[in-house]
Formats: C-alpha cells, sequence, structure tokens
C-alpha cells in the first residue's frame, strides 16, 4: 500500500513529520484520549483536511479464538464477557444459543424471557456509553455523568442478578447460572424510571444543541450502497436507512412476542446514528416492560442431565443424577459432530458464532464475527475529507470495543 | 431457488450441518463466479462474515484438504442467509479474493491471512492485521502450540 510506504517513508516513529509537497503526516494513538485505548490511525493531512489514512489495530489481541479451543463449553463462557465489555450479557446469551442450537436442546420460557430482559439491558448499557463518551469527547460532560450514572444504575441491577457488574458469566449451555433475585421487578422498573429521566435530560441538552448538532451533522458519512458492502450492521446501518435488525429479521428467545419499532434514518451522517440509538435505548425498555409483565414461572435450565448441573438433592439420593454431576463437572456438555452459525443482535450490530464441535467436550473452532469488525475497517474511508476534528465524532459514534474487535 | 440456480449453474454441493443448517460446498477455482452471482443475481448483498477452519487432526477427516474457508452470505430482501464452504489444500494455501465484489472481505481476508496464512489472490493490501508483521507463524493453525512464546521485538526510537 502506497499510503503507509509513504508513511513510514517520511515519517519513521516521529509524531509529526511535514513532506516535500506540505502534507502533514501525523501519528494519532494508540495512546490518546480519544482513541478509546487501542487504535492507532496514521494520517495524511493537507492542512487541517484529512487526505489518506490508515487505521492500525491489535493492540488488545489475547487470542481468545485460541483460547476457546482448548477449555470446555461451560468454560468458554466468562471469556465471552470479555468480547464486548459494556454489553456482556448479549455475549453470553449469543454464546449460549449458538451452542445450544448445535446439540438441538431447547431452554425453558422462564430462560429466554430473562435472557431477553438481560439482553436488554445491556443494549441500553453499551448504547449509553457511546453516546456518553461520544458527548463528553465533543465537550458536553455533563451529559457524561448523567449518563454513566444512569449505566451505574443498570450495571448495580446486573450485580444483583449475576454477581458482576461487567463481568457477569450469566448464561450456561443450557440455561442460566441462576434465577432473577427477589424484588428483581420493582428493581428494574425504579433504575429504568431513572434511566428515563436521565436520557430525557440529556436530550434536551444535546439533541438541539447547537455545537454538538454541528459537531455531528454530515460529518463522518457515507452512502448506503457503501455501508452494506462494508457489512455494516446495527444502528450504523440503520441510520443509513436500512431497517435490517437481527431480533426482527431471524428471531430468536421470545423476541416475537413483544411490540417494538426498529427505528431507521436515512442520514447517514453520525447525527443520525446518535438519534437512532436514543430511540433504540427507548425501545429497549419497553422491551424489557413488556417481558418483565409476561415472565413466566418456572425453571430456569434445561433438566436433562447431559446438559446442565442436576440439583444437589438428586445428586445424593439418584445414582444417574450423580452419574451426571460427574461427568459434567470433569467433562461438560458434548455437542453432536456439527457446525452452526447463530447470530444475535448486539450493541454495535449482527453479533455471530460459529462453532464447529468434533464431537468432543470441546469446541474445534469458535469464530465470532464481532459486529464493530467491519465498521472500523470503514473508518478510514468514514474520515477521509474530513476535518481532524471530525475523526473524534466520527470515531465515538462508530463505538469501536476493542475486545470484541481484537478478541 | 437459490439451491437450483447455484446446482444448476455451478454444481455446488449442499449438505446439511449437524444441526440442520444448510452449508454449501463448492471448488475454489469457481468461487469468484459464484460470489459474484450470489451478491448480482440472487441479491445477497451482504458477507455478513468470512473466516477459515483448520481441520488438521480432525477425526474422519485424513485424506481430505487441511481448510476450508467459510463465507456467510445474507439477502436482506428475502431475509435469506447462506453459508458457502471452500476447501483449500495445505499445499497450496491460496484463494481468490472477495475484494474486488464486498469491501469487508478488505480486513476479513487480513484476518484470515493473519491467522492461518491463506492467501488471497487479488487483495491489495494482504498485511498482518491483529499480530504485529515481525511474528513468525500464524496463531489459529492448529499446529501452532497455545503456549508458544516469541522474543521481543526491539523497541525502535
Amino acid at each position: 500500500m502506497d499510503l503507509l510506504e509513504r508513511i513510514q517513508k517520511i515519517a519513521g516513529n516521529n509524531m509529526v513529520e511535514t513532506a516535500p509537497d506540505g502534507r502533514v503526516v501525523l501519528n494519532m494513538g494508540p495512546s490518546h484520549p480519544a482513541m478509546h485505548g487501542i487504535v492507532r490511525i496514521y494520517l495524511e493531512l493537507d492542512g487541517e483536511k484529512v487526505v489518506n489514512s490508515d487505521v492500525e489495530i491489535g493492540y488488545l489481541h489475547r487470542g481468545f479464538e485460541k483460547t476457546c479451543e482448548t477449555v470446555n463449553y461451560n468454560q468458554v463462557v466468562p471469556y465471552t464477557d470479555r468480547l464486548n465489555y459494556v454489553s456482556p450479557f448479549i455475549n453470553n446469551v449469543g454464546y449460549a444459543l449458538a451452542v445450544e442450537k448445535l446439540m438441538g436442546i431447547d431452554t425453558p420460557e422462564r430462560c429466554s424471557y430473562i435472557r431477553v430482559i438481560m439482553s436488554e439491558i445491556s443494549r441500553i448499557t453499551d448504547h449509553l456509553t457511546c453516546i456518553g463518551a461520544n458527548a463528553m469527547e465533543l465537550g458536553a460532560f455533563t451529559v457524561y455523568f448523567y449518563l454513566i450514572n444512569a449505566r451505574e444504575e443498570l450495571y448495580k441491577l446486573s450485580d444483583s442478578v449475576a454477581g458482576g457488574r461487567i463481568t457477569p458469566n450469566y448464561t450456561r449451555v443450557g440455561g442460566l447460572a441462576k434465577d432473577l433475585p427477589e424484588g428483581f421487578e420493582q428493581d428494574a422498573e425504579a433504575v429504568l424510571l431513572k434511566l428515563e429521566k436521565n436520557l430525557s435530560d440529556s436530550e434536551k441538552l444535546l439533541s438541539r444543541n447547537r455545537i454538538f448538532y454541528d459537531r455531528l451533522k454530515d460529518t463522518g458519512k457515507i452512502t448506503r450502497e457503501e455501508a452494506i458492502s462494508y457489512s455494516f450492521t446495527g444502528p450504523m446501518l440503520r441510520a443509513c436507512g436500512v431497517d435490517y435488525d437481527v431480533r426482527k429479521d431471524s428471531p430468536y428467545l421470545v423476541y416475537d412476542r413483544f411490540n417494538f419499532e426498529i427505528p431507521i434514518c436515512e442520514d447517514c451522517d453520525n447525527y443520525a446514528r446518535y438519534l437512532v440509538r436514543i430511540e433504540e435505548i427507548k425501545q429497549s425498555v419497553s422491551i424489557i416492560r413488556q417481558a418483565l409483565k409476561q415472565l413466566p414461572k418456572g425453571p430456569i435450565s434445561n433438566e436433562s442431565y447431559g446438559v446442565s448441573l442436576p440439583p444437589k438433592e438428586q445428586v445424593y439420593s439418584n445414582i444417574e443424577a450423580l452419574m451426571a454431576h460427574f461427568k459434567l463437572t470433569f467433562e461438560g456438555p458434548k455437542p453432536p459432530r456439527g457446525e452452526v452459525y447463530f447470530p444475535v443482535e448486539g450493541g454495535n450490530g449482527e453479533l455471530g458464532f460459529y462453532i464447529v464441535s468434533d464431537g468432543t467436550h470441546r469446541p474445534w473452532r469458535v469464530r465470532v464475527r464481532p459486529p464493530c469488525f467491519p465498521l472500523t475497517s470503514a473508518l478510514s474511508r468514514l474520515i477521509k475529507g474530513g476535518y481532524v476534528a471530525d475523526i473524534i465524532a466520527t470515531f465515538g459514534q462508530l463505538n469501536m470495543i476493542g475486545g470484541e474487535l481484537e478478541r | 431457488m437459490k439451491e437450483e440456480v447455484l446446482k444448476k449453474r455451478f454444481n455446488v454441493e449442499i449438505r446439511k450441518s449437524g444441526c440442520g443448517q444448510d452449508f454449501a460446498y463448492c471448488r475454489k477455482e469457481d468461487l469468484l463466479e459464484i460470489a459474484g452471482c450470489l451478491k448480482n443475481d440472487l441479491k445477497f448483498a451482504f458477507l455478513i462474515d468470512l473466516t477459515c477452519v483448520d481441520y488438521k487432526g480432525y477425526p474422519g477427516r485424513e485424506t481430505m484438504p487441511r481448510f476450508e474457508m467459510v463465507y456467510h452470505f445474507y439477502a436482506h430482501d428475502t431475509r435469506e442467509r447462506m453459508t458457502l464452504k471452500v476447501p483449500v489444500e495445505e499445499t497450496s494455501p491460496n484463494i481468490d479474493s472477495l475484494t474486488p465484489l464486498w469491501r469487508a472481505a478488505d480486513w476479513y481476508e487480513r484476518e484470515v491471512y493473519d491467522m492461518y496464512g491463506i492467501h488471497f489472490t487479488g487483495h491489495k493490501d494482504l498485511r498482518r492485521i491483529l499480530m504485529y508483521e515481525e511474528f513468525k507463524g500464524h496463531p489459529l493453525r492448529k499446529d501452532y502450540p497455545l503456549k508458544a512464546r516469541q522474543p521481543r521485538i526491539p523497541h525502535e526510537d
């Protein structure tokens, strides 16, 4: 690639260098407050305009996929927490659904409802982080606190359910680690009310704010065709006017029982992405309320012996349960040979798990389709032709999450 | 519909995976043509994912090609999904790049090259993406040890 060669020739590893033609080569990141820690962009600038750029990732690669091949199916669940660490439940749920599909087992209704509720809580925390951090980087610090306070309440709620704020490790193959705590409905309602208040306050501060609007409007533009070609999904695609949402298009769990809308916007710019996210939070709140109202009673795990641990009383009184307990503890569930691709709607778009099984208790291959990988691959295209200051707005609305981008 | 078209035009074989999903298999020489047909004639506008699987040591596959490329497509108009698998021999680990058809293929293919060492013919910028340039080997291959350590590279000032 001639840009990279050119950049390396001119700049070496210096931070700033001026080329003979007056263009400036600037290195942005990986240690840069707006690069969210781990992305480096080589920029070729003409004045303040970005002429060319090269995005370098890989600073947070931890070998998730390799590690998954060496542990059993349930031991992968805590690793999935660390993929998209602002919406961990969705990763847990997506992985569990993929393995369950591979094994051909069902889960009880209550389990599906709880999974929906926790996924939607995760979606809200994801969007709150994205909007809050984006607003903060553009100077609206108050909004950041409003939204992050609301997120903290949701994290506390997750903590009460799963025992972890951001690393819940909540699903198991065939069910859940534990049931909802006493009084969850009331707690959730209180948190949702606070969220709605903080969100409406933030909206008043942001949506028609001159500075915020000017920074987001018409920046980071991309056409619908290009967005599809880059394989955009999630809010970024819906802000380009395509109503693709896995929850509606190939419904999983019990999403087909709820009444909700897929917000779209035709403007294809950062402001459209912001509006889509705000509206999606409201839809998620509505889904959580409907799910809590319909929440059935019953078991939370598939009770067949090959899948989830039998209750302790049975282990001590029944030989089959004792054997199942032993086998599951030492080996874990064993899906038959085969392969599966299962997509769910993550905070940033389609989160897919592709799992190949060789019939043993360890997966042969686990591939994650991280929604922000294709988004980040388009970053060069999104910032081309814009100003340096627009990079901050665009990168913020891209909502790149290092954990899932680099696995 | 898509099955008939693919079977008739390209002799694609469709097999059921263990859990009832359809996986289409084709020869790697036909890949570009099939992908073009999927995109333009069958309206599979999204290249959702692209990855590779190393089957070295997989029971019952001793005589079959070591690698299989996996392509997931999605057609938003008909809400259809489709998975295409393409075997790749260990002796000639190369395959046509899909970058002329989808821009998303650019980084996906770089990742597969990085992790598996598959070369993509026609890819204009094939370099490592997650690992660093000096890294030796391809970490997701089954013969790359889990705990292998590589010497640190000197820091350039």
